[in-house]
């Protein structure tokens, strides 16, 4: 069992980064009139520029070539805590949902700490963005997923996906929306941030990594892929009709299908809608967190209901 | 003088300085707009200055005659539309202009960049934001200086320049029949419109009358090309937002128009279509069947795309309120074209000095009132509609097929020519001054975007910095129209 968990995880993070972008871009080609690259064209770029040495930046220092390592680093470990495809984290234990939020978190320190380091107005323009929306989608996350830990009593990530009773109902819809317009905020994807923008001075993901190349970009392109893919598979485990205790293949294309289905609502997303006005970010983060505690109301007067 | 969008001017008498800036701000103060003002040094040393002037009588010329030394008062500083002709005359005459708040260089090719005077803000959480003029993507060169106060914007400072060719100064040397391919490559967006206005002044100065036949056959390629201009427009505010369905699908018609173009007369810019004399091409009658239906379907296409975007929620609110330039600032910065339409200003030159074509098939003005990002955009739309409209009446005018080149005759002595052209952007002005032995002494070339640059700084002021990029693309002025 535990094999098959670690080969099946490992399957997931070698594929679905690559996959999702892939499906989100296509359905904007379709959108957009065209017929789009390849579904694994995220893994060409990948490739191509393993293939290329970096540059650095005189001004730069040890910071900026750490960063890469420790993104990709403190997003593999939350991948290990997420509970993804197999249903369950690979290394749970309790409030194990904290340590994910914040391994991300150091990831995310360290990205704004290289875009700093290179000096550039626009890469400190970016940190501060990066920085200050974040500070308005932290409540949010942790209303959602406290909800969901008050509805399945405080235990592990994997646990938190399974909210019983019949508040479920109610709580679950909520807090998948809630998820999703973090997956949003978090991954920088429409309406928050336009991930194909040239313009540097309307960025927030893509400016931080601007200096990057060969690579140390490869590291930060796959680790936000990794982080999107993340998101998307505990958003597709808390709405997973199947359980993993019962049938756990099933579970996982079950699991699969709806992050498919994940990407192509992000997709749609990025062809219907304009971007938000930069001024807007923390008001939807805001509305997120108050989506998350609606939730907690609900979940929390649920017992004298009853 | 009625309402013909050239002047000629013989043997103008010159004032002396002092009696020019008395008659220049007489004529302003009772609400004359300038259309140019500009200087010449004489080989003598003296500056010859000229302006034109605009006001419920028509066109007039004011000249005056300046010596190398002399003081010549400012007048910005009571009528800010004259800042940048102002800075213009004292870089390319030297002459002294006590009393201008600003001599920045326009376009000077000689001084290094860490020797422009760029304004300074002091404060702790001021920072100052530096862009270009190497940019991400294909654009031309500039360079943007914000002044921020966190994602604020105080002001913006553009530096232009990269571009000077000394296009002036090559059109005089080169044998005027060669000139017009020169003038075609002012602003390569606007070749059109600035050869146009070149016709019109070199035709003025030749004494050729040109029929009304070669004048709609003209006007079709101006409105081609302001309907190509405009959805390159459109389809870069929408991709600069992030509205995919509109930058792809303006994207695609605007191929539709420019190949239009092509199939007219060879090229797709309208490069090699006007010659001063007439045009090389007139619309052949097989064209001028089949184009209607192709209008008619790009009509259909463009109504589709256009209701999305206007309905679109998340694209309004995008747009609303985002760099607004007011009616009133926009006529005191002295903005022309469709960013003062943008804001409220009746000021088209198709209807104000519409001649032959606009004259047989009058155009209506389109104008919006926010003077903001979706202002601009609508703009753009509505003049897209009206251009189409005016397309579709001109091919059934008779005899644009058949629309034989003039010849030109010789050029009068001393005259003073002056050509205008409502482009897409706005008004395309070309001035030619001959000499005693009746040549071209002078070219004086002017592109809207000159006076619309610094409407885009304003627009800015207390905007958000990642505003910044759908502001510059709803102006879309010309970089290279500027540097010349």
């Amino acid at each position: 069992m535990i094999v098959a968990s670690l080969l099946l995880h490992g399957l997931g993070l070698a594929l679905l980064p690559f996959l999702l972008p892939g499906v989100i871009n296509r359905v904007k080609a379709w959108w957009g009139g065209r017929r789009g690259a390849p579904f694994l064209q995220p893994l060409w770029d990948t490739s191509r520029l393993l293939g290329k040495q970096p540059v650095y930046s005189v001004t730069t220092t040890a910071v900026f070539r750490l960063a890469p390592l420790v993104v990709l680093a403190t997003t593999l470990v939350a991948s290990l805590l997420a509970p993804m495809l197999p249903g369950g984290g690979l290394l749970p234990f309790a409030n194990d949902f904290v340590a994910f939020a914040y391994v991300l978190g150091l990831g995310r320190m360290f990205l704004t700490l290289a875009a700093l380091d290179t000096g550039s107005p626009f890469e400190g323009m970016g940190a501060a963005r990066e920085a200050t929306f974040s500070v308005f989608a932290e409540p949010a996350l942790f209303l959602v997923l406290g909800t969901l830990a008050l509805g399945s009593g405080h235990g592990t990530f994997a646990e938190l996906m399974r909210p019983h009773g019949w508040q479920a109902l109610l709580v679950t819809p909520l807090c998948a929306l809630g998820l999703f317009l973090l997956l949003q905020i978090e991954c920088a994807r429409l309406p928050i941030d336009d991930p194909t923008t040239h313009l540097e001075l309307t960025m927030i993901h893509e400016v931080l990594i601007l200096d990057h190349s060969g690579a140390d970009l490869a590291m930060m392109q796959y680790a936000a892929s990794l982080k999107l893919t993340l998101y998307a598979g505990v958003l597709a485990a808390l709405v997973n009709p199947i359980r993993v205790d019962d049938q756990p293949l099933l579970s996982a294309l079950v699991s699969l299908v709806l992050m498919l289905t994940i990407a192509v609502i992000v997709g749609l997303f990025e062809s219907l809608l304009a971007r938000l006005r930069m001024r807007w970010i923390p008001q939807f983060a805001m509305a997120v967190a108050v989506v998350g505690f609606v939730a907690l109301l609900l979940a929390t007067t649920q017992p004298e209901l009853g | 003088m009625p309402a013909s969008p050239y002047l000629l001017a013989a043997a103008l008498v010159p004032q002396t300085h002092a009696e020019f800036v008395h008659a220049l701000r007489e004529r302003l103060q009772d609400g004359a707009r300038a259309l140019t003002y500009f200087g010449e040094k004489l080989a003598d040393g003296t500056v010859e200055l000229t302006a034109l002037l605009q006001d419920a009588t028509g066109l007039s010329v004011l000249r005056g005659h300046a010596p190398a030394d002399a003081q010549v008062p400012a007048l910005t500083v009571q009528f800010p539309q004259l800042h940048i002709f102002e800075r213009e005359i004292h870089e390319q005459t030297g002459l002294a202009m006590p009393g201008h708040p600003w001599l920045k260089p326009v376009r000077s090719p000689v001084a290094p960049m860490g020797s422009y005077p760029f304004f300074q803000m002091e404060g702790k959480e001021v920072h100052e934001v530096a862009v270009g003029p190497i940019h991400a993507g294909v654009i031309e060169p500039g360079h943007f200086r914000f002044m921020c106060l966190g994602e604020q914007v105080h002001h913006l400072e553009i530096q232009l320049g990269f571009q000077h060719r000394g296009i002036e100064e090559l059109v005089v040397q080169r044998p005027l029949a060669h000139a017009v391919t020169l003038v075609e490559t002012i602003a390569g967006d606007t070749s059109v419109g600035h050869t146009w206005a070149f016709c019109r002044a070199l035709e003025a100065l030749a004494g050729v009358e040109v029929p009304v036949e070669v004048e709609i056959v003209r006007g079709i390629a101006l409105e081609l090309e302001r309907v190509a201009m405009h959805l390159t427009g459109l389809s870069g505010i929408a991709t600069d937002i992030g509205f995919l369905q509109g930058g792809t699908t303006w994207g695609r018609l605007r191929t539709t128009l420019i190949n239009l173009s092509m199939q007219l007369c060879g090229s797709r810019f309208g490069r090699g279509w006007l010659r001063p004399g007439g045009v090389r091409f007139g619309v052949h009658s097989e064209d001028a069947q089949r184009l209607p239906t192709v209008l008619g379907q790009f009509q259909r296409d463009m109504n589709t795309i256009t209701a999305l975007f206007q309905t679109s929620l998340s694209v309004a609110g995008r747009l609303h309120e985002v760099g607004t330039v007011t009616a009133d600032q926009a006529k005191e910065l002295g903005l022309v074209g469709m960013a003062a339409r943008a804001s409220g200003l009746d000021l088209d030159m198709r209807i104000a000095l519409p001649g032959a074509a606009f004259e047989r098939l009058p155009v209506a003005l389109s104008k919006q009132l926010t003077g903001d990002c979706w202002a601009r955009a609508g703009l753009r739309i509505d003049e897209i509609a009206r251009s189409i409209a005016w397309i579709q009446r001109a091919l059934a005018v008779p005899g644009i097929d058949q629309v034989p080149l003039q010849p030109l005759g010789a050029l009068p002595p001393d005259a003073l020519a002056i050509g205008i052209c409502e482009g897409w952007r706005g008004e395309t002005i070309h001035a030619l001054q001959t000499d005693g032995q009746g040549k071209l002494r002078h070219f004086k070339a002017q592109d809207p975007s000159l006076r619309n640059w610094f409407g885009l700084a304003h627009a800015l002021r207390g905007n958000e910095i990642s505003d910044f990029p759908i502001c510059n693309k709803s102006f879309d002025l010309s970089y290279c129209g500027n540097d010349l």
